[in-house]
This record gives C-alpha cells, structure tokens and sequence, in this order.
C-alpha cells in the first residue's frame, strides 16, 4: 500500500490548512464536549466506534476483567468519525473502529500506531478477509479485521423464488418492481452493480461510472425505498419490500428468530465483502489497554460477542470465534470458504473516484 | 453629570452583552467558520470557488435545492390552512376554562421524539400500516397504496409537527385581538363572514406569518423528516449536506451547500419582512 505522495506532509502545512483547522478546531470544541459529555479520565478506555461495539454485553466482560470503564462514541462513516478525531485533542481517543479499506486515510493523516502483529490472533483469521492490501501500509499492520460480511442480496424466501436471487438480473427485472429496497451507501451497491455489468470492483475507472449509473438505474426503478441502515432493515422486517439490495448477513440475521423467512444469497456474479477493523490511535495514553481491548475484541469470546451483537450481526474475523452452533448457522459460518471466494474486495476508490462514485449515486437518487 | 450619562449608556450594553456573547459565539463565530471553510479545497488546497460552482453546475444538486422549496411551500400552505380553523376554534369555540387543557392535548405530539414520532407515521403509512390496512379491508382498494417512502408521507410528517407549531403562533394572535374590533364591525353592519376577512383575518396575518416564516425555516433545514419517510427516492438540501459528510468528510462542500441553504431563508426573511412588517407586529 502507498501513501498519496502529493499529501501536503503535517509539518510543511500551508497557512490557510493551518487556519481552516484552528477554525475547524475552536467551532468543534464546544460541540464536542456537548457530544461526549466531560471527557473520560486517564485510566479509562476513549474508543469511537460503529454501533455494534456499544452492546453492553460486549463491553462488560472486559470492563470486568481490567477495571476500566470504556467510553464510547459512536459515528457513521470514516468522514464523521475523522472529524470527531480531528477536532479532538491528541490523545483523547485510544482505538478506533474503521472500515478496513479506509485504515490509509488514518495513516496518511498520522492518526494510527502500528500494532504488534506476534500480539494478535492473525494467523486464526479467514485469510481472504486480513484485508493487508489496507491494513498494511509500509510493512506496518494499522489495523486488524475483526467483523466482515457481505453486500448481496437480502430477501424474505417465502415472498420471492430464492432460485431468482442467485442472479443478480433479478434486480433489474420486472419480476420484483415495486419490491426491492436499496441500501443508501454508494460504495457497496456500486459494487453491486459492478458486479452485474460484469466489472471487477477492484478495477473499476471513471470509465466505468456511465454503465453503473446505467445499471443503478435501472435497479432504482424498480425500487420503492433507498434506505439507510434502519430504515432498509425495517422495510425488509416489516414486509414493505421482499428483497434488500445490498443487504446480507448484516440484515437478516439479527432479525433471524423473529423472522426466520429472511435470508440472503450470494449471486453467481458475486457479492461484495464489507470489512471492519481496529485501530490504536498513535497519541493513546493508554496503549496497554488499548491493546487489551483490541485483543479482547479479537478473541474468540470477544468475536462471538462482537458477532452476535445488539446492533446488528455479522461473520467473526476469528476463525475461532466462540459461536454456538445455532449462531453459527444463523451466519452460516460453515459456507464461508464458499461465499469468500465468490466474494469481491469492497471498491476502495482514490479520492477523486470517490467523489465522481458519489455524483453518480446522488445522480440515482435524484432520478424519478 | 457625564458619569450618570456613562452609566446610563452602559447599563443598556451590560444587559444586553450575555445575549450578543452567546450569538457570536453559538452563530456568528460558526457561520464566520463556515463560509471560510465553503471557500477551501477539500484536498487541503488554497481558496477555491469550485463548491459553489459545483452546486450551481451539477443538476442533481440544484434539485435538491428545488425539492426542497417545492416540500417547503407544500408544507407551509397546508399547515396554514389546518392551523388556523383549528387556533380559531380553540380561541373562539372553546370555553376559556378549557382552553389551557384543550391546548395542551393540541401540542401533546410535541412530547414525543421527533425520530420517534418520524417512524410511528412510517408505520402508519406503510404498505401493511393502519391507512392501508383500512383501505383494502373496506374494499375501497384492491391493493396497497404506495404512501411510505413518498413525497407525500414527507409532507404528511412535516404538516402533523407545523400545524402544532402554528396553532401556537397563531392562537396567540387571536387572543390578543381585542373583542371591540368585532364589536365596531358588527356596529357597522358587518356579518361573522364580513368580519371575520375584512377584520380578523387582517388583523392576525402578522402572527400566520410569524408562524409560516418559522415553518419555512424549520422545515428547510430539517434532515430527519424527508430520510425517515422519504425513502430517499428524492433527496432535500439537508440530506445532500449530510451526504457530503458521511464518507468523505467533504466539509467544504457541506459548507458551501449549507450557505446557500442560508442564503434562501435569508431571502425568505427579507421577504416576509418587507411585505407583512413584522419587526413592527
């Protein structure tokens, strides 16, 4: 993995970045401690994470065990949680949960310590998800996959033939029109629609972006929702729609005892593997525990709770991960080999791309 | 003398320096931060008019803008039109002793979470909700209507919170209308319907639009509404800000996008204050 060689470096910063972030920094301060409350003492845990990592019964046990209290302050996506971070103090923050392919911009922007690799479960893990590619950058691990899982289809089996969700033409057929939601993050169902074009999500060029949007179209019109996480879980849970573009695991297996018709497929283009790591914050002033809670989390008990928690569910990095067998079978742990090698890496676009990536999505949208 | 004229200036400044701290340090201060940071690069560059000049040559932005006006005016009519037969109700129909509890169950929605309150109209409006449900079981329908998820269900979420807000300003109004006005009106000749548009409703226009200026500025900016019952299947000035931030941490671009979105209720102020005076109502 390289780093951008064009980064303005941190110590030959131009005098308007310098003010943009003292600015950044006075408006922010405020709001921050509005957010977080009194900012946590020096012996507890200051971690910002996805919502999966609030479940008490996650963080319980470790708690227990070390004495320490873990501060959480929950975000959704890298760009709200790099600015949380940003308009922090250094040090305020010890670990981060972020999405694997995203652990460079932590790096390039001097946020990450290297972790110790001989300290952490890494040879336990699925190797198709260790995800080094991002979360290696100059021989340096930053980060370690703890919870991946699959952007594919989500779909109710007693409402929809499960023998059509093994392509992904269903999408964009006449068949399911009016009974597809969309999940709203453009990099995931771009890969999608990558996917049913006939695209490699890892080659994808601004090239590409004419027939994806073509696609995504299409998929749209036959759409009745784009919706974020909640609202695309409950039109599926509630029999608003039958089929989740974009949905997997994450979706349905939460929701599994409630409504056990839900399920997902891996479809014969493929589907695309979502992954999320750990990382320590180079200006932790507590780095010990901020790698006991990394290696808690990385454990098989920690993986299990992680897996299965309140938020929502999703495959344990660890191979090891303490499951029971029904839980194993609700994530289908035991066609992982399977759905791995059927699987895509998540597209991981340079920052223009991204931004051309999100035009054609706010493009979609706006499309009637 | 001059001491008792010093402290006689400076009393009025004293009393008055808590509140202009507090705007400039909770809006002057921001939006001065705000419209710097519309003016950079997000890739740390120097000045840059790229964002505005984004928003102006990209059409799936300046519809957003567009939605949100047309959701906007939408709202704002219906909400006028329900509040006031409503606020006249109350003030006129109801007995005083009654009016204080009368409305306190018309602003009771007002104590629920505004997420909250968000969801239960998704539930309301979904394809197996209660609406849907009553439609199909009384044979009106043979199939569910597409309500959730719509423009429509938008709208309806935004009218059910504004016409709380405007019955407020507007019963207000009312209450404050001296009876003698009716009075000279019915004195000369005039009957409830002649009263009521040639004297009431003059008479209460500041305070409908006192209340529909403050709908326009809430619902313009508001993001939870239109993402929790819109269905994202149009997208309003506040979810493109969002958007900008979610992954990509574009705040530049939300900057600008969020200036622009000032810039409109600006206008909308200048507006309304120019036509109906209300820094003299």
């Amino acid at each position: 993995m390289t780093i951008n060689p064009n980064a303005p470096h941190p110590t030959t910063r131009k005098p308007i970045s310098v003010l943009k972030s003292h600015l950044h920094a006075a408006c922010a301060a405020t709001a921050l401690l509005l957010a977080t409350g009194s900012l946590a003492q020096a012996a507890d845990l200051n971690a910002l994470i996805w919502c999966d990592h609030a479940d008490p019964a996650l963080l319980q046990p470790f708690e227990e065990a070390n004495g320490v209290k873990v501060n959480v302050k929950e975000f959704e996506g890298t760009g709200a949680g790099m600015a949380i971070v940003e308009q922090s103090q250094p040090g305020d923050w010890d670990v981060m949960v972020i999405d694997s392919i995203d652990i460079p911009r932590g790096v390039e922007k001097g946020l990450f310590e290297p972790l110790p690799e001989d300290k952490l479960p890494l040879a336990d893990l699925f190797p198709q998800v260790k995800m080094d590619s991002s979360t290696v950058v100059d021989g340096k691990r930053y980060g370690i996959t703890e919870k991946f899982g699959y952007n594919t289809i989500g779909y109710n089996k007693t409402k929809v033939d499960p023998a059509d969700m093994q392509s992904l033409a269903a999408l964009t057929g006449d068949k399911y029109k009016g009974k597809i939601a969309i999940y709203d993050y453009y990099l995931p169902v771009i890969g999608m629609a990558a996917l049913a074009i006939g695209k490699k999500t890892t080659e994808l060029t601004e090239a590409d972006l004419p027939d994806i949007k073509q696609e995504l179209l299409k998929m749209k019109a036959n759409a009745k929702l784009v919706g974020e996480v909640t609202a695309s879980q409950t039109a599926l849970a509630t029999g608003e729609v039958d089929i989740l573009v974009g949905g997997g695991e994450w979706v349905t297996a939460g929701l599994a005892k409630e409504n056990p018709a839900l399920d997902f497929s891996i479809p014969r283009e493929g589907a695309v593997l979502w992954s999320q790591s750990l990382a320590m914050f180079k200006d932790s002033k507590n780095k010990d525990t901020a790698l006991k809670f990394i290696q808690y989390i990385m454990s098989p008990e920690g993986q299990a709770r992680l897996a299965t928690s309140a938020c929502y569910w999703g495959m344990p990095a660890n191979t090891k991960a303490a499951l029971t067998d029904e839980q194993k079978k609700i994530l289908r742990f035991d066609e992982q080999p399977d759905f791995l090698a059927r699987a895509q890496p998540y597209p991981a676009p340079d920052a223009d791309l991204d931004k051309k990536m999100q035009d054609v999505w706010t493009e979609m949208l706006q499309a009637q | 003398m001059n001491s008792a004229t010093n402290s006689g200036r400076a009393l009025p400044w004293a009393l008055v320096t808590p509140a202009l701290g507090w705007t400039l340090l909770f809006f002057v201060l921001p939006f001065v931060a705000m419209g710097f940071s519309s003016l950079t690069a997000h890739d740390g560059g120097g000045f840059t008019r790229a964002n505005y000049s984004q928003f102006f040559t990209n059409p799936a932005y300046w519809q957003a803008l567009v939605n949100s006006l047309q959701v906007t005016a939408i709202v704002t009519v219906i909400s006028v039109l329900l509040a006031y037969p409503f606020a006249w109700i109350l003030a006129e129909q109801v007995p005083e002793r009654w009016q204080r509890l009368a409305l306190m169950l018309a602003v009771l929605p007002f104590w629920t979470s505004y997420v909250v309150r968000s969801y239960s109209w998704l539930l309301v409006l979904a394809q197996n909700g209660v609406i849907n449900r009553a439609l199909t079981g009384s044979g009106l329908f043979s199939e569910p209507l597409q309500l959730a998820n719509t423009r429509l269900a938008t709208v309806t979420g935004f009218v059910h919170f504004f016409v709380m807000l405007l019955t407020l300003t507007i019963f207000a109004n009312l209450k404050q209308l001296s009876p003698s006005y009716r009075k000279a009106a019915a004195d000369l000749g005039a009957g409830p319907v002649r009263t009521f548009l040639h004297v009431v409703l003059p008479l209460t226009l500041p305070g409908i639009m006192v209340g529909a200026f403050l709908t326009f500025v809430l619902c313009i900016g508001d993001y939870i509404t239109p993402q929790i019952l819109g269905g994202n299947n149009e997208l309003l000035m506040p979810q493109l800000v969002m958007m900008q931030i979610g992954r990509r941490g574009d705040f530049p671009l939300a900057s600008a996008l969020s200036i622009i979105l000032m810039a409109v209720v600006t206008i909308a102020y200048l507006a309304c204050a120019r036509w109906l005076k209300i820094e003299r109502a």
